[in-house]
């Protein structure tokens, strides 16, 4: 096998030559694409603006990962960001000091704890009762935007708090602070599952959960920590949203985040159906993703067409992965080098 | 490489060299088959024919080629080189609807057909019978009936497929196969799950599409049946061809070495040994002990003392509640009567994690569903157990996992030997013995076995027998499964028969054999006694204590992981 072949092979590589054309292409529509420039100690370029917007993705996209790793899907990520925001933007709006750290720091904990709540509730769902995790997260996708309805009381609520407005468009030794968040996110999540053995256990009961049974794997316990995690990951991200907006918006948060988190994940090459995970191929995809918008604004597509376009490259990114694919692809060369190679009568 | 007959029998239609015995023109032929896959050639030139009316045995061992051949003859996979010839006529099947419309039906070991429709609907479909545009159901009906009928097979056509036993399911798939006017039937393990009445169902059927002349192709590890049945064989060995032969010509020794390629000793070996360590009274304290252990639906209250140090083999036909009272004793179901004591210590055993606690271990005979976890390597299916024991938090070191995985490569002699391969990747007789070692791993006190050898090649069948004596005699006590009685008889030094969800007989192994193990089985009762002593004849020579070398000499030895196996 060539080395390029050996490459082509690699879960990741498909997913990285879509990351490098979507690069070239913004590079010839804007020749200043890879330019970073420091301002007042701060990092500025398109590069740093794709980082920091992708962030919320990247962080749910990490959660969703192991999700889907244990052959699940949580559909409620977007409304558990919702649900989030809400609490903390009511939460600084009732205080009498809204900018104090003190109240960020409670409202932030608050939000936190109820993903928590919540994550259990969709674990609780899955694990307990055996329920269809596309249904089970089903629930909380349309009720928690209810509930986020409720806690806002169906307004907007604009903050005026500097610390919370800190989180999502701060700076912390020149880097945004949503993309620290996001690296210490996927960090964390690398080292948990990595390091220890919960990477093994996860992969293997998205596999096969009853051999998994048999062998002694707690999937119970295992699958309510993964919900849990994934809920806590979004409650992050609706944070970070909210706080770049300076405003809880029940019905517009997050929105159709989940989708973007799912796309991100099957575009770095974990499979739907469950297994192997891969957090890298995660960042790629999640990547992926905010390149593309940001390449249809440099591009100059009309905004109408965005969803199209979108659509066309993730066909693209998942036509390229597709087992199907890869075995014509493959057939094909087999017969060429047939052809070529001996000459054997082949009909 | 030629065929041994190849003189005689190759022949064209217009040149029949033995008018006496009219040569028959072979209705299949594949010559000079190769393909390859990334990294390997899995059929090198590989020849092959069959002829109408004749059962033909595929043989060879797990890896051998015999899967890819088939394949390559059914339209699954395009060949790199050489020719396929069907009827006379040069083939090249683009899928397997193509080669099933030129006559080459297939019956897979797992049975492809829809649980959930009717017989009649697996039966016809892809080609119901149609009228005024619509599916003409009663012709349907009436046309599934007479195949089935066909077949001596009793049942109603609109019953859910589902309904019936895995048997039927079978015959069910053949009567689907034969319908398409097949000129060539495959049948790829179509035993391995039947019993022996079943088998012998199946037997009549194959004979009877005999004589309307379809060739057949009858893949089995059985060699018994293969001899009962079929007319020639051909072996492959690594993806080449050893040579064809009439089975009436060829000793089973002989096909055994053929298959392997080596001289067969370690079932000799075995059989020599076997009994000659049985447990002395003295020492038998009892490990794990189960009174009136029983579940729903599943076996019926049940006594079952295991000793130390003892092989239990546990006989009975498929349902009989021998796989259902192991179950029990591994915590893979709950027992809703009775209790199980361990050292005499009541025990409930709710779940396989609680029974793993214990050092109970139980490998499923459902290998792909219950037992690999296929998209893992093999170091991780081997660690699997164990890490799991030892909870997430506290990781077996990179390092140990290594060593563990190298050295039960090794010692089971798993093939390939790369701990990164994926287990999906492994022939059924390797990922059965990383699954054996998964369960040694976490040093088990009693290693429940339901089937460990069923449909793997002979060679790893030895290995994993002399594993089990070994074990045993090094003080774990083994609960063996397993449907052929030579092995249990060879393995055990007792012998749990139960028929019907009840536990019938539990006999010392001393001067047992096969058929009186059958009587018990068919008919729940001891032969009588001048039966019994009839039989001790010849049970001498398969009980006889053997030459007394040492078993460690040529046996695998197993790597002592943590814990204590004294």
């Amino acid at each position: 096998m060539s080395a390029l072949a050996k490459m082509a092979s690699n879960r990741l590589f498909w997913p990285v030559v879509m990351l490098l054309v979507l690069f070239a292409i913004n590079l010839v529509a804007f020749p200043g694409f890879f330019e970073i420039t420091v301002r007042d100690g701060q990092l500025f370029g398109s590069l740093i603006d794709i980082l920091r917007n992708g962030a919320p993705t990247l962080i749910i996209a990490v959660g969703m990962t192991l999700v889907i790793a244990t052959r699940g899907i949580d559909l409620s990520v977007g409304a558990v960001a919702a649900i989030s925001g809400a609490v903390a933007c009511s939460i600084i709006l009732g205080s009498p000091a809204p900018g104090s750290l003190a109240t960020v720091a409670v409202a932030i904990t608050v939000a936190l704890l109820i993903s928590l709540v919540l994550g259990v509730w969709n674990g609780f769902l899955v694990a307990a009762l055996g329920i269809q995790p596309i249904i089970a997260t089903l629930i909380l996708m349309t009720a928690g935007r209810g509930v986020a309805m409720l806690i806002t009381e169906g307004q907007i609520l604009t903050v005026n708090s500097p610390p919370f407005k800190f989180l999502g468009s701060g700076f912390w030794f020149g880097i945004p602070v949503a993309v620290i968040i996001a690296a210490v996110v996927f960090g964390l999540a690398a080292l948990i599952t990595r390091r220890t053995a919960l990477g093994m256990f996860i992969e293997s009961v998205g596999i096969n959960p009853e051999a998994s049974r048999q062998a002694g794997v707690r999937a119970r316990g295992l699958l309510f920590a993964v919900y849990t995690f994934c809920a806590l990951c979004a409650a992050i991200a609706g944070l970070i949203l909210t706080a770049n907006t300076a405003a809880a918006d029940a019905n517009n948060t997050g929105l159709f985040i989940e989708l973007d988190a799912i796309l991100a994940v099957v575009i770095g090459g974990t499979s739907l159906a469950g297994g192997r995970y891969s957090l890298l191929g995660t960042l790629v995809g999640a990547l992926v993703i905010q390149t593309l918008v940001t390449t249809v604004y440099t591009v100059g597509i009309p905004p109408i067409a965005t969803m199209v376009f979108k659509a066309a490259v993730v066909t693209i990114v998942c036509l390229l992965q597709s087992p199907t694919t890869a075995e014509a692809l493959s057939g094909f060369r087999r017969r060429l080098a047939v052809r070529s190679g001996k000459g054997v009568a082949a009909s | 490489m030629t065929h041994p007959l190849a003189d005689s029998m190759e022949s064209t239609v217009t040149q029949q060299t033995e008018p006496a015995v009219p040569a028959p023109v072979p209705v299949v032929e594949m010559r000079g088959i190769s393909i390859g896959f990334p990294g390997v050639k899995a059929l090198d030139g590989v020849d092959f024919r069959m002829f109408p009316g004749e059962v033909h045995s595929l043989m060879g061992e797990n890896g051998a080629g015999k899967s890819t051949l088939i394949k390559a003859l059914t339209g699954v996979y395009g060949i790199d080189a050489g020719t396929i010839t069907l009827a006379g006529e040069r083939v090249s099947f683009a899928g397997p609807a193509q080669a099933q419309a030129a006559g080459i039906s297939t019956v897979y070991q797992e049975v492809n057909l829809l649980p959930n429709l009717s017989v009649a609907e697996n039966i016809m479909l892809g080609r119901e019978p149609r009228r005024f545009g619509g599916i003409d159901w009663r012709a349907m009906r009436r046309r599934s009936a007479e195949l089935l009928a066909g077949l001596h097979l009793d049942i109603d056509p609109g019953s859910l497929l589902g309904d019936h036993s895995l048997a039927v399911q079978q015959l069910v798939a053949i009567a689907r196969a034969i319908d398409v006017n097949a000129k060539v039937l495959i049948l790829d393990e179509p035993t391995s799950s039947l019993d022996a009445d079943e088998v012998a169902e199946l037997f009549r059927v194959i004979r009877s599409l005999k004589d309307q002349g379809v060739a057949i192709l009858f893949v089995s590890h059985f060699l018994d049946q293969v001899y009962e049945i079929c007319d020639r064989l051909t072996v492959l060995r690594n993806g080449t061809l050893v040579g064809e032969y009439l089975v009436d010509e060829l000793l089973r020794i002989d096909l055994v070495q053929k298959m392997i390629g080596k001289e067969l000793t370690a079932l000799d070996d075995l059989e020599h040994r076997a009994h000659a360590s049985v447990v002395d009274e003295s020492d038998a304290a009892t490990f794990v002990s189960a009174s009136k252990l029983g579940r729903r639906g599943a076996i019926e209250p049940a006594d079952l003392p295991i000793a130390v140090g003892e092989v239990v083999g546990l006989a009975g036909l498929l349902g009989s509640g021998r796989t259902e009272l192991a179950r029990l004793f591994g915590g893979i179901d709950r027992a809703d009567t009775g209790e199980l004591t361990i050292h005499g210590e009541n025990v409930k055993l709710r779940t396989p994690r609680q029974a793993i606690s214990k050092r109970i271990a139980f490998s499923s005979e459902n290998r792909r569903d219950e037992g690999i976890v296929g998209e893992l390597t093999v170091r991780d299916n081997i660690v699997l157990a164990l890490q799991a024991d030892r909870g997430w938090f506290r990781p077996i070191p990179k390092k140990k996992q290594d060593e563990l995985a190298q050295s039960y490569i090794q010692a089971l002699n798993i093939r390939p030997g790369n701990p990164d391969a994926l287990v999906r990747n492994l022939s059924g007789g390797n990922q059965q013995k990383v699954l054996l070692a998964r369960w040694l791993a976490i040093a088990p006190r009693l290693l429940i076995l339901d089937e460990p050898t069923r449909g793997i090649d002979i060679g790893a069948k030895a290995e994993i027998q002399k594993l089990v004596f070994n074990l045993a005699e090094n003080g774990m006590s083994v609960l063996f499964i397993s449907a052929e009685l030579e092995e249990v008889l060879r393995l055990s030094h007792r012998v749990v028969v139960l028929r019907d969800r009840n536990v019938v007989a539990d006999l010392e192994n001393d001067g047992l054999t096969v058929d009186s193990l059958l009587a018990l089985i068919a008919d729940g009762r001891v032969a009588s006694d001048d039966e019994a002593l009839d039989e001790r004849a010849p049970a001498v020579a398969v009980v006889a204590v053997g030459s007394g070398d040492g078993p460690a000499a040529s046996a695998p030895s197993t790597p002592s992981t943590e814990g204590d196996r004294s």
